[in-house]
């Protein structure tokens, strides 16, 4: 748990730098009320207290970092109640959990107040100092892309810009998503301490570049070569956020490597679908959040035959 | 206007083919397995033998079980069921269940550092748990557990306690402990020998400063109240002594059960509790 | 002549703590008493045919087997037999033994003539001896060789593969086996490979002991025996894994290593059958690795059996000062037996004697298991230790079985690997005692009802 938060602090700095002291201010409060929520919780229901195990404070920082830098205070601790109480404590806390807690209170926000979810700042160049970076709002680089998509607003395809602020942060959106250069240091680490299988970001995120880049292949846009949207598809949005940190919690994902490639393959797939298709400019959440509801039956199904089992014997999916 | 004519006609359809359906479709309750389920305890305990109150209820309204096969039933449940039933009403004597041994850890030694799963049944698999007794309770809350009721308490010294009042005498823990040192006896026996173990005095004394010594005092002091299980003495619970018996004893095995008296509340059932 | 070795799925490599690698083997002391158990094997305890009071000399024979599954029992010394008790075995039953009160002669009875032409002789006599001198399977388990190397009939056996592996950390007694008696181990292997009538025998050794095979492959040129160099990897010497590795073949489940026409075999249990053979001497000492960070003197002790632990250790130079000795284990840190006396006799498969530090010991304080899934990865048998334990702790022993625990080999690999702390194997091998139990009841209910 300790790695991971470890792992998370690269992108939490990127948040910083990008939109401000507030990003931090965000983080600390969900962190702080998560593990207060559990904490009390497990006095509630007599339960061992389980802060020390630091997997609250982790659903905290999750969850702060899934947020707009704008976010009220209070949004930050009812976010936390529900992560904790709804997407953690009543399945009997760690281990428990067929959901991934930080994502169920992020969905549950989003569904609950959308106009302050969908605040987004656009950062103006480095905000290193101040305390939110500008109270002007703008489009995140997958909204962009999905008004570009409808016919009536072709022109908004021009805002694709440039990819290398996307693959910096300097962009808008959650505050902790937008670092795709700062997720993939922490996410190297957590891949070379075997904390995370390497499979599920790679196929995750590959399968998501797929997928967009035929989508693109049969109805392209004016002014947009395939590279940049494929580009802003992948570094977009919480992708990278979802792939190396969310998708692999252990908790909520199949157990064998086998079973952790196909949910990484169904999540890429939900999400794709979500961006192209659906109503939402964002799917990389709702795509892990229906992922985890299929995580037994994909332990199910690619439980491994036991060294000399026959085939005849295995597991039926009934047991 | 029209609108509200029509969903009234719509309502007053849908109740009547809700009525019509119920009337010729619908599955009669059975009130007698009704009744009898409301009498049951409705802890699930499966003391009866079958999958649950539900189940025995059902067993007994179709007569396919008799009454009073329910262990935890208080007397008058079961009178109410066999009046239900229609059936004369058996005496029962109530049981519970007693926790046959002194061994807790100011009486039993060990005879090694365990620090396995923390249950009587894993301990027993390394090298037969170790207490130095092998006929002791091991004080791992495997009965705790599993009672339904909540009425053993695992005490701080590391020795199952039942408590009387809360006791059904379903025999759970009586079927779960590894050591078999658990028993159902009547409730109006006021005292018990609180040991298990039939082996030699000089074999127990060097394990437990609590065990049986096998003298035979209380046997002389009331004949046929107590019975003699070669060097473990044994109260005869169809007629048991009374409860000055428990004086005789030179090493206090026999006692007054403590916790048989309803003043006694258990505290917080800690089966979680490890041992050091 | 060598052939890759397979791979098998998952296994740990724990820290190989072989302190004792490089000391030679010492020949113990001779001691005034011998605790022999009648029973240091699987089956039925050996029958005394000595009584209290009874002169022995050496290699004299104290137990006859008391049935097919057995083996005879061998005094370790000639003197008196002192008191006809029992004894603390490591998994804290008490069994029969004999105290041998040592006369510091060290007489040698009449031992059993050398077949000294083996390579001639008929397979059944060289098996008869075997059997007559008491020997079991060495590596830990203690089944007696002679049943294991007595096929029933139609059953066609071709690879005799001798396990030279010593997977478990810490141990040596293997190696120094290997290095030192190279020839004994070959002539053992050519002996065991008659009576088998194999095609192919295969020495595997685990690639950290390089200095053993390369001496064996010297010690087998000109043989048809094999030396295979296997990778290091925990369980590598498990049964199972082991064939996979040599030969390909899959022992399928609940089947034995015969029904894939393998037969595998402890060195030392070959050495020891060599020596029977050729020198016709029984089985009454063995290599024990007495080990441990605490010790003063981690050594590799020739033991005669019934030597106490306790002697062993003081053999060793006893305990380092200043070091609280955590537990003493009989056989190797992944898969021995913590014991909690130190009057345990050295038996016939007492491979080591470790001590652990209260450093070295991982206290366990188990958490929820948080489905990492590195136990799926480390089960050699691709089982789901993590499903399992879970199960297990609510009582599903039917649905455990299902999702196969009996394919457990208690090897230690989840537990080893599990973050959590959790007691994987306790708990397997709490289910797999209780659906023994559960098949026993079966198998008895459906003998009643055909009565």
């Amino acid at each position: 748990m300790l790695w991971v938060m470890a792992a998370l602090l690269p992108a939490l700095a990127a948040g910083v730098a990008v939109f401000g002291w507030r990003a931090l201010y965000v983080t600390l409060v969900c962190m702080l009320s998560c593990v207060v929520f559990e904490y009390a919780s497990c006095r509630l229901l007599h339960h061992e207290n389980s802060v020390g195990d630091a997997s609250a404070a982790l659903t905290g920082m999750l969850l702060g970092m899934n947020l707009p830098v704008t976010a009220p205070t209070w949004m930050c601790v009812v976010g936390s109640l529900l992560a904790i109480g709804l997407g953690k404590m009543c399945y009997g806390g760690l281990g428990g959990n067929p959901f991934n807690p930080a994502l169920v209170g992020r969905v549950a926000l989003f569904l609950a107040c959308p106009k302050e979810m969908s605040f987004w700042v656009a950062p103006n160049g480095c905000a290193l100092g101040t305390w939110v970076c500008s109270t002007l709002t703008g489009a995140t680089p997958l909204a962009v892309l999905k008004t570009s998509a409808t016919p009536h607003a072709a022109a908004a395809s021009q805002g694709l810009g440039d990819l290398l602020p996307l693959f910096l942060g300097n962009i808008g959106g959650s505050l902790g998503e937008t670092s795709a250069l700062a997720l993939l240091i922490g996410g190297a680490v957590l891949i070379a301490l075997r904390i995370i299988r390497w499979q599920v970001p790679l196929v995750y995120i590959a399968t998501v570049a797929v997928i967009t880049g035929i989508a693109f292949l049969c109805k392209p846009l004016a002014n947009v070569t395939l590279a940049s949207y494929v580009g802003h598809q992948v570094l977009g949005g919480g992708l990278f956020l979802g792939a190396f940190f969310m998708a692999t919690d252990m908790v909520t994902t199949p157990l064998s490597r086998k079973g952790a490639v196909v949910f990484a393959l169904g999540c890429g797939v939900i999400t794709s679908v979500i961006r192209l298709w659906g109503a939402f400019p964002e799917g990389v959440s709702f795509s892990i959040l229906i992922m985890n509801t299929l995580t037994p039956l994909i332990d199910r199904c690619t439980a491994g035959r036991p060294f000399g089992v026959a085939r005849t014997t295995d597991v039926e999916v009934k047991a | 206007m029209l609108h509200v004519v029509i969903v009234t006609v719509i309502g007053i359809v849908l109740g009547l083919a809700i009525g019509l359906i119920v009337k010729f479709f619908g599955v009669k309750p059975n009130v007698l397995a009704e009744r009898l389920g409301e009498l049951m305890p409705g802890a699930n305990c499966g003391g009866c033998g079958f999958a649950g109150c539900a189940d025995y209820a059902n067993a007994m309204a179709a007569g396919k079980a008799k009454p009073g096969m329910c262990p935890s039933q208080s007397s008058e449940s079961l009178q109410q069921v066999c009046e239900a039933l229609g059936v004369a009403s058996e005496e029962r004597v109530p049981m519970t269940a007693v926790v046959c041994c002194s061994g807790d850890d100011d009486h039993a030694s060990r005879r090694a550092f365990y620090n396995g799963v923390n249950d009587c049944v894993n301990a027993m698999i390394v090298a037969g748990g170790a207490k130095g007794c092998v006929f002791g309770c091991l004080g791992l809350g495997t009965c705790a557990r599993a009672c339904p009721f909540g009425a053993i308490e695992i005490l701080p010294n590391h020795i199952a306690k039942v408590h009387a009042e809360l006791c059904r005498a379903c025999g759970k823990c009586v079927s779960v402990c590894p050591r078999k040192v658990i028993k159902l006896v009547p409730k109006a026996a006021p005292v018990h020998v609180f040991c298990n173990s039939p082996e030699k005095f000089p074999v127990k004394k060097k394990v437990c400063t609590g065990a049986c010594i096998g003298c035979r005092k209380c046997d002389k002091a009331a004949p046929g109240q107590i019975v003699m299980n070669g060097f473990l003495a044994a109260v005869n619970y169809d007629n048991p002594p009374s409860a000055a018996l428990a004086a005789v004893c030179p090493a206090k095995c026999l006692r007054v059960a403590q916790g048989h008296s309803a003043d006694e509340a258990p505290a917080a059932v800690d089966g979680g509790q490890r041992q050091a | 002549m060598t052939t890759k070795a397979n791979k098998f799925y998952g296994g740990v490599h724990p820290h190989e703590g072989k302190l004792s690698r490089r000391d030679a083997i010492l020949a113990a002391p001779l001691q005034p008493l011998y605790t022999v158990p009648l029973q240091m094997h699987i089956g039925a305890p050996a029958k005394a045919v000595v009584a209290k009071g009874d002169k022995v000399l050496r290699g004299q024979v104290l137990g006859e087997a008391g049935g097919f599954v057995s083996a005879p029992v061998h005094s370790p010394t000639s003197g008196t037999v002192r008191e006809v008790t029992t004894c603390l075995g490591v998994n804290g039953a008490q069994l029969p033994a004999l105290v041998i009160e040592s006369d510091g002669e060290d007489t040698e009875c009449e031992p059993m003539p050398a077949i000294a032409d083996w390579e001639n002789a008929d397979p059944k006599t060289l098996l008869k001896r075997i059997a007559d001198a008491g020997i079991v399977g060495m590596g830990g388990a203690a089944f007696p060789t002679a049943v294991k190397l007595s096929p029933p009939p139609g059953r066609e056996v071709d690879t005799l593969i001798l396990n030279g592996v010593e997977c478990e950390p810490c141990l040596t007694a293997d190696h120094r086996l290997m290095l030192e008696s190279p020839h004994q181990v070959v002539s053992g292997a050519l002996i065991v490979g008659r009576i088998l009538g194999v095609k192919r025998i295969v020495i595997a050794i685990e690639a950290n002991k390089q200095d053993a095979i390369g001496l064996m492959r010297e010690a087998v040129s000109g043989t048809p025996v094999d030396v295979m160099e296997l990778r290091v990897r925990y369980p590598q010497g498990a049964e199972k894994q082991l064939i996979y590795a040599v030969t390909g073949r899959v022992v399928p489940s609940g089947k034995l290593p015969m029904d894939v026409r393998c037969v595998v075999m402890n060195v030392a249990s070959a050495a020891a059958c060599g020596d029977a053979v050729c020198n016709g001497r029984p089985l009454y000492e063995r290599i024990t690795t007495v080990t441990g960070t605490p010790l003063v003197n981690p050594r590799n002790y020739k033991f005669r059996i019934g030597t106490l632990y306790s002697t062993a250790l003081e053999l060793c130079g006893g305990v380092k000062e200043g070091v609280e000795v955590a537990k003493v284990i009989s056989g190797g840190p992944m898969m021995g037996f913590s014991v909690y006396s130190l009057d345990i006799p050295v038996m016939k498969n007492t491979s080591g004697i470790l001590l652990l530090s209260d450093e070295e010991l991982r206290q366990f304080s188990p958490s929820a298991c948080i489905r990492c899934g590195h136990c799926n990865d480390a089960c050699p048998m691709e089982l789901q230790p993590g499903i399992l334990s879970v199960q297990i702790e609510h009582q599903k022993f039917d649905l455990a079985e299902k999702w196969h625990v009996m394919d457990c080999i208690e090897c230690g690999c989840c537990a080893y690997i599990c973050p959590a702390g959790r007691p994987l194997v306790q708990h397997m091998r709490r289910a797999k005692a209780v659906v023994i139990a559960a098949r026993k009841a079966a198998s008895a209910a459906a003998q009643g009802a055909k009565k």
